[in-house]
């Protein structure tokens, strides 16, 4: 539905798009990239619940936000872009990392806060990085991330090529200044842009109707005259979709674009969130509906999945997410010497000619 | 020699540097058609266009987030804040972001960004508009921060801000901009983190930075024409990364400190350089580092109450006189 369009009659719950039962799979789908989008929804699955493990394990440390009951969201999102396309995040974040291509050990061993991280263990959970995949990094102070994607797309117009943005961020964050600020400046100079709400229903224990003065999240883009849309967060393909569509919207139109996926945390905000605010049975309702079974149970009445194919992708899913563990038990922690020596791009030493380039050029 | 405003300068390195790298463009409040507020972009728009020049809305921190993310991706962003005093909406996206991304990700991405803005008092422009924020750049590691008070030093400091591959805050003052000096040769770069001795002396040294080391210059020259005090100057010109070396060599010369700053006192550059002072040549020190600052209140709106708040020219000379050893002190009396 767009923002522009009629409001969906007597909508006024943040849930309604799921009540709706999920779509046969659509005719002409290739079967290899459907199970591999159904092995990277596992993958991100068992990568987060393995990285629960490993916190009560103490082997991480700060804080650790999962994208548990995400995982359609999350593998929509990636699989909507072009390699070329580049990605920023919020903190909760480790899946869109994976699913754009990091290693699992990569990632882990960033949470581990080892040199083999893909932020070389400066960052942590919430500040993965990864240049080569543009993946531009997880940011987390809330709607932090939106200025500087908006600030990326600029730089993409300004060159005159043709990549898309997408910035990804949580529901609360589009109360904030910069969310409101970078819409603005995105339609005003005509940037390829891709804001994409992942709305699970609260901004840590806020429920979004509390938070938001319109709950309809995808709405707030008709103050930018901006295409938005909103989407079933717990089906993948719809995702990836929209997500094809916004991106198709900013590449060739170089016209920013808004989505709102409504999905669900299945537990706390963060690893440490006992999650007391939240009706149990709002909690079980909301697992009910689990994406990746969903997703499965799709495959399997298409013909494209049956329960040994399934048993195989899980079993090489548990040994990815093993594999990363090992990965990250096993390399160094950083060096201290040579993080102090590059906090900088490059130091001007006193006397030295001024025009020499950084360590990164 | 030829002279050149402050002005002047800054709007000539501006076009330069626009002209030297297609990858530099300027961004800020009404900095292209209405040509700045304090015109130093004048005429840059109709020159380079509004690719180039970009006037944004009045949304700090969403255009310095903008400017940030666009540097991620190699261009060189040079923002104005119109003064230093809005910066203040800002600072999100310059200390959470600008200042962490290099250094947070692991080094894969450098922010070659510079944000210009004037700070300063003294033009009844009242509390929110008079300020000297400083010194809350220059406590974050991640951030270079510079503040000239030469035209000279403006060509050769923004030439280095521009070209370096960090954030760096480019520290002007609004009561500098039609001051005049010498223009230097047209490849003048001046290295961050380095001060200048601006006048060589044996009593006492004064450290300053921005206007008040103009100030300083003046008085200390006139001083000693007027009394034989042989005062020596630092300009530090660079208050991220701060230059030891020149300071701790101009004490151990003359063994006498006093750091002479627009700011309030408290938690200030005078505070910084007195406990670097004490630090690494407290043997050489005659007498406690004495600070020179303005008074620690909101300014005020009213001419005789802004000039009693600011410090200056008087304060500066009633601190060398308390401080100049006795000798010279009882010659001039």
């Amino acid at each position: 539905m767009d923002a522009k369009g009629k409001k969906q009659a007597g909508t006024h719950k943040s849930t309604s798009v799921r009540e709706q039962a999920l779509p046969p799979i659509p005719e002409g789908e290739d079967r290899d990239t459907l199970l591999a989008y159904y092995n990277r929804m596992l993958l991100v699955r068992r990568f987060e619940e393995k990285s629960a493990e490993m916190y009560t394990k103490a082997r991480i440390g700060g804080y650790c936000h999962l994208n548990l009951g995400e995982e359609a969201t999350v593998i929509g999102f990636c699989t909507g872009l072009e390699p070329t396309d580049y990605v920023y995040t919020n903190y909760r974040e480790h899946g869109y990392a994976i699913g754009r291509g990091i290693s699992p050990g990569a990632v882990m061993a960033e949470l581990f806060g080892k040199d083999t991280g893909c932020s070389r263990g400066r960052g942590g959970s919430m500040h993965l990085f990864d240049l080569a995949r543009r993946f531009m990094g997880g940011y987390a102070i809330v709607g932090g991330q939106i200025p500087l994607a908006t600030g990326a797309a600029f730089a993409v117009a300004y060159r005159g090529s043709t990549e898309a943005v997408a910035c990804q961020m949580g529901d609360g964050t589009t109360n904030t200044g910069a969310f409101h600020e970078s819409l603005n400046l995105a339609k005003i100079y005509h940037l390829p842009i891709v804001y994409f709400v992942v709305n699970n229903l609260y901004g840590m224990g806020l429920r979004v109707e509390q938070g938001s003065a319109i709950s309809e999240l995808y709405r707030k883009a008709c103050a930018y005259d901006m295409q938005s849309w909103r989407v079933d967060g717990n089906d993948v393909l719809a995702v990836r979709d929209a997500m094809r569509k916004a991106a198709a919207l900013a590449r060739e139109k170089h016209e920013p674009s808004l989505i709102e996926a409504v999905s669900f945390r299945f537990r706390g905000h963060s690893v440490v969130d006992p999650d007391r605010y939240r009706d149990r049975e709002e909690v079980q309702e909301g697992r009910a509906h689990d994406p990746i079974e969903a997703f499965a149970a799709r495959l399997k009445a298409a013909g494209l999945l049956d329960e040994s194919g399934r048993h195989a992708i899980e079993e090489q899913v548990e040994h990815d997410v093993d594999a990363a563990v090992t990965f990250a038990e096993e390399s160094p922690f950083p060096s201290v010497e040579e993080f102090m020596s590059d906090l900088y791009g490059y130091v001007y030493a006193p006397g030295e000619a001024a025009e020499k380039g950084g360590r990164n050029g | 020699m030829a002279e050149i405003t402050y002005r002047q300068a800054l709007h000539d390195v501006l076009r330069e540097e626009l002209l030297r790298d297609e990858n530099v463009f300027l961004l800020g409040e009404e900095i292209g058609v209405f040509e700045g507020s304090y015109k130093i972009t004048a005429g840059l728009l109709s020159e380079f266009g509004p690719k180039r020049v970009v006037d944004t809305p009045i949304v700090e921190n969403g255009f310095i987030g903008m400017a940030t993310g666009a540097a991620m991706l190699g261009l060189r962003p040079i923002v104005e804040i119109m003064t230093i005093n809005f910066i203040v909406l800002a600072m999100d996206q310059i200390v959470n972001h600008a200042a962490k991304i290099y250094a947070m990700f692991g080094g894969q991405c450098p922010v070659p960004l510079v944000i210009r803005t004037p700070g300063g008092g003294g033009q009844q422009l009242a509390a929110t508009h008079s300020q000297n924020l400083e010194v809350w750049f220059a406590h974050v590691p991640g951030l270079k921060v510079v503040a000239p008070s030469t035209p000279a030093d403006a060509k050769g400091l923004l030439r280095t801000s521009v070209r370096d591959n960090n954030p760096v805050i480019f520290l002007e003052n609004l009561a500098l901009y039609n001051t005049k000096g010498e223009e230097p040769a047209s490849d003048y770069m001046v290295p961050i983190g380095q001060a200048k001795v601006t006048k060589e002396g044996a009593d006492l040294t004064v450290i300053s930075y921005s206007r008040m080391a103009v100030v300083a210059l003046d008085v200390a020259r006139r001083m000693e024409q007027e009394n034989t005090l042989s005062i020596e100057v630092v300009d530090l010109r660079s208050l991220r990364p701060l230059d030891h070396e020149t300071i701790i060599n101009s004490i151990k010369k003359t063994n006498r400190a006093i750091v002479f700053e627009e700011d309030w006192r408290s938690f200030g550059i005078g505070a910084e350089i007195a406990a670097l002072v004490q630090e690494e040549a407290f043997d050489d020190l005659d007498a406690p580092v004495k600070r020179v600052a303005s008074l620690e209140v909101p300014l005020p709106y009213s001419k005789p109450l802004e000039l009693a708040t600011l410090t200056g020219a008087r304060q500066l000379e009633d601190a060398i006189n308390e401080l100049a050893p006795r000798r010279r002190r009882n010659t001039t009396v």
